[in-house]
């Protein structure tokens, strides 16, 4: 319940530097990246946790780890990939992009931005304290009932599992809410709904896949930590539970989950393509359309994950076309980018040959999904490297090239200095090659027969030459994100001058303000007549625009710092904390304490 | 910049369609909440009748030897229903003398609202500890469970509301809700709507449908 008391602040209340200013922040573009530099670390520690899994795969019945400290890495790896790294990654873009785009001055709720980072780097820092306790979580990223009952896994490992990701379900779902009405109600006067770029779209869609995926795993976790703490028998088979109801719960949001990790770099990439073109983006009604479909039909793939338990032919009849169906939608979208390209001007920068490599990978993770929508063709690969390789070429492929083409692309806009293009090109090379060389051999050794999530394998099962081209590759990816950090110092420490507002002749309005921007974004808030809306102003000029100049923001009103948000984030710790080892009634209470106090004192704050 | 400066303040209730942040933000919770409580409702469903021992919510069961009746009580339970009914019409009222600007109205109804509120929420309480005293436990069977936790799960979503309506009684009753002020009640309303549109697909389920 916000007041909305009109208090004018001048702006020099507005810290702009110290520890104090950030933590206090309401500021979406600092938030946006205080979730990017909190999500590369995190992602940072995935890739090393991915590269000690292939060191210990290198050879045949090695011991570099044993099979406890395996099932911990693996566990960690997808957990921190998906939820610590591209998950907040995009969010790094829906911050700082979304209200630029949109020609806004900030999110609809800036404090709740600030809630969401902060329950974000809680769960994030939760899941990981993990390691210190030796009790990182073992049970996959999916944690399988009955696996994951305190029966057959009686530690704290799967207790920080299920509260680490309760925690970043709240911080989800408040960042989803607030970007979901911001889209709708925060676009620029004359902005209709399609006349939004297509990053801005794609976001959208995902905040609705997040507000109707999220609350799903909510139960589910519930239930297990119930089942775990109190000795429920919901997936508890001699009280009548059902695991496979956890698979069901699971991979209900588990397939929306998957399309919500893809379409914000759906999203980059139709922004790239379109600027490095020269061209509109083709088929942009299709590409909306395409991306509220997919999402749509995305909800009723789950029990693809399934085929395994034996659901009997019709539920897989279903769930194998349903799943085909999804493949439509998906080759528009890569028909309409390369469509885009077709025929343009192509300027070979760095965001370029990412969104490029983007389309080349995404096709070859997309055509091995198609394969095993067919349940017989699955049965054979379920449980294998195929599989693994299947999704790293949708997830690292898809996601994690439009990521990276993004952060190369926005780069100068967040910071104001441009990265350097050798080093780019070079970052994407290593990139692309160490990718495939990784990733590629482990479709033949899946099909023939390499399980996943297994420490070790024998010397005469003739995997070994291809394991070892694997790490070899993983160790270029590993170097290719040296190359990128060393750009980014680099960068950061170089005299350059500051980049322009519009470096590469920008369609959106992001590129119509000083690089970086002021904290107001827009001296004056801009009317939008249609799609590619810098682009239309710069048609009507007649050419570039001049340079924008930064201006006196006095008198525009921006919200106050708050630390409310903060205070909540921890009281949200705490209490769902005290779920760690069995129930702690006084910090739950503790936890609540906290946390009533923030929503209060945060409710009756005067916004400012 | 001093005109662009005058036009700000407009720009601060700026919205594209219209409808105010929070209004548009409570529809989107309720959006989600409602794939929350689906979630609850399907594992009930899924897990009815397939509890290994008693106590059953419709029929007899054996304990120690000896037929027990059915554990749920529906007319206390159809009582309290109704009175969450009334309670979302006396919020209605209650938001309608906030927009008049009526105190009297807004303050008796709203107070209305709340008493009805925590009738249910008490009603809840009696009702689990009949059931904890008839041999009913969190963990004694599957329908234990997942009645405890879907009906539970509702008690605490009532509790919520009751929290924020009497913080919006409390702001009321210190004379700070003028109509202009309204939507601070109305967002709170309609999550109360919300969460007696819940209890209408949960009653049936759980205490008609055998």
């Amino acid at each position: 319940m916000a007041t909305t008391a009109l208090e004018h602040a001048p702006p020099d209340t507005h810290a702009a530097t110290g520890l104090w200013s950030w933590i206090t922040t309401v500021d979406h573009k600092r938030i946006g990246i205080l979730y990017g530099a909190s999500a590369f670390l995190f992602f940072l520690l995935g890739g090393i946790e991915a590269l000690v899994i292939r060191w210990q795969l290198m050879a045949p019945n090695q011991t570099i780890v044993g099979p406890e400290t395996y099932n911990q890495l693996f566990t960690m790896h997808g957990t921190t990939m998906i939820f610590l790294g591209v998950m907040p990654l995009s969010a790094m873009f829906f911050n700082f992009m979304i209200p630029l785009q949109l020609g806004a001055r900030d999110v609809a709720f800036p404090r709740l931005n600030a809630f969401s980072y902060w329950v974000f780097l809680a769960g994030g820092l939760l899941l990981n304290v993990s390691w210190l306790f030796r009790a990182a979580p073992d049970g996959g990223w999916f944690g399988y009932a009955n696996l994951t009952t305190r029966q057959f896994s009686p530690g704290m490992n799967i207790d920080f599992w299920t509260v680490g990701l309760q925690i970043l379900g709240i911080a989800s779902l408040a960042a989803a809410l607030n970007f979901f009405v911001t889209v709708i109600n925060l676009r620029a006067p004359g902005m209709k709904m399609m006349h939004l770029p297509m990053f801005v779209w794609m976001s959208f869609i995902t905040q609705i896949l997040l507000l109707l995926a999220f609350p799903i795993i909510t139960v589910a976790l519930v239930l297990l930590m119930i089942d775990r703490t109190f000795g429920t028998h919901f997936f508890v088979p001699s009280g009548g539970g059902d695991p496979v109801l956890w698979q069901h719960l699971f991979w209900f949001f588990g397939h929306p989950e998957v399309y919500i990790l893809i379409l914000p770099a759906f999203g980059i990439v139709s922004e790239i393509l379109p600027v490095f073109s020269r061209k509109p983006l083709f088929g942009y009604a299709a590409m909306v359309f395409s991306g509220a479909f997919i999402a749509f039909v995305g909800f009723g793939v789950w029990a693809h994950h399934m085929f395994a338990t034996g659901m009997g032919p019709f539920a897989d009849a279903f769930f194998s076309l349903a799943t085909m169906i999804i493949a439509i939608p998906t080759g528009v979208k890569i028909f309409n980018w390369i469509g885009t390209v077709w025929g343009g001007r192509v300027e070979y920068k760095t965001p370029m040959l990412f969104a490029l490599g983007f389309i080349a990978m995404f096709i070859m993770g997309g055509l091995s999904g198609v394969m095993h929508s067919s349940p017989p063709a699955d049965l054979q690969q379920t449980d294998t490297y195929f599989i693994v390789a299947h999704f790293h070429y949708v997830l690292f492929g898809g996601s994690i090239f439009g990521i990276t083409g993004g952060a190369y692309y926005w780069w100068p806009k967040m910071f104001g200095k441009l990265l350097d293009e050798g080093l780019g090109k070079l970052h994407f090379w290593l990139m692309l090659i160490g990718f495939n060389l990784t990733f590629f051999p482990m479709h033949i050794v899946g099909l023939n027969g390499m399980p996943r999530r297994v420490y070790t394998y024998s010397a005469e099962s003739n995997f070994e030459l291809l394991n070892r081209l694997e790490t070899w590759g993983s160790l270029l990816l590993g170097l290719a994100f040296v190359v990128f950090l060393w750009n980014i110092i680099r960068t950061t420490r170089s005299s350059q001058a500051p980049a322009p507002a519009d470096p590469w002749n920008g369609a959106t309005l992001e590129w119509s303000i000083p690089s970086p921007p002021q904290e107001f974004n827009f001296p004056k808030v801009p009317q939008v007549h249609g799609r590619d809306a810098l682009w239309e102003m710069k048609r009507e000029r007649g050419g570039s625009l001049p340079e924008p100049q930064r201006v006196d923001g006095r008198g525009i009103h921006l919200p106050n710092p708050s630390f409310r948000p903060f205070i909540a984030a921890t009281g949200v710790l705490i209490t769902l904390g005290g779920f760690i080892g069995g129930s702690h009634l006084w910090v739950h209470l503790a936890g609540l304490a906290v946390l009533l106090y923030g929503i209060f004192s945060w409710a009756f704050e005067p916004t400012g | 910049m001093a005109d662009t400066a005058h036009a700000q303040v407009d720009e601060h209730h700026y919205t594209a369609t219209g409808i105010d942040h929070r209004k548009l933000a409570i529809w989107t919770f309720i959006a989600s909440e409602c794939m929350f409580f689906a979630s609850l409702i399907g594992t009930y469903l899924v897990y009815k009748g397939r509890d290994v021992s008693g106590p059953r919510p419709h029929t007899e069961w054996l304990l120690n030897g000896r037929m027990q009746e059915q554990i749920l009580e529906i007319p206390l339970v159809t009582f309290g229903t109704s009175l969450l009914l009334f309670s979302s019409f006396f919020v209605v009222l209650a938001l309608s003398g906030a927009q008049r600007g009526n105190r009297k109205a807004l303050i008796g109804w709203l107070c209305a609202t709340i008493f009805c509120g925590i009738f249910f929420v008490g009603m809840q309480v009696f009702e689990f500890t009949h059931f904890y005293h008839r041999g009913m436990g969190y963990t004694t069977n599957l329908f234990a469970s997942t009645f405890y936790t879907l009906t539970g799960f509702h008690g605490t979503h009532v509790t919520l509301g009751l929290i924020w309506l009497t913080t919006v009684l409390v702001v009321a009753l210190r004379g700070k809700l003028p109509p202009e002020k309204s939507l601070n009640l109305e967002i709170a309303a309609l999550y109360w709507h919300f969460v007696d549109v819940v209890w209408i697909v949960i009653f049936p389920v759980v205490y008609l449908i055998r």
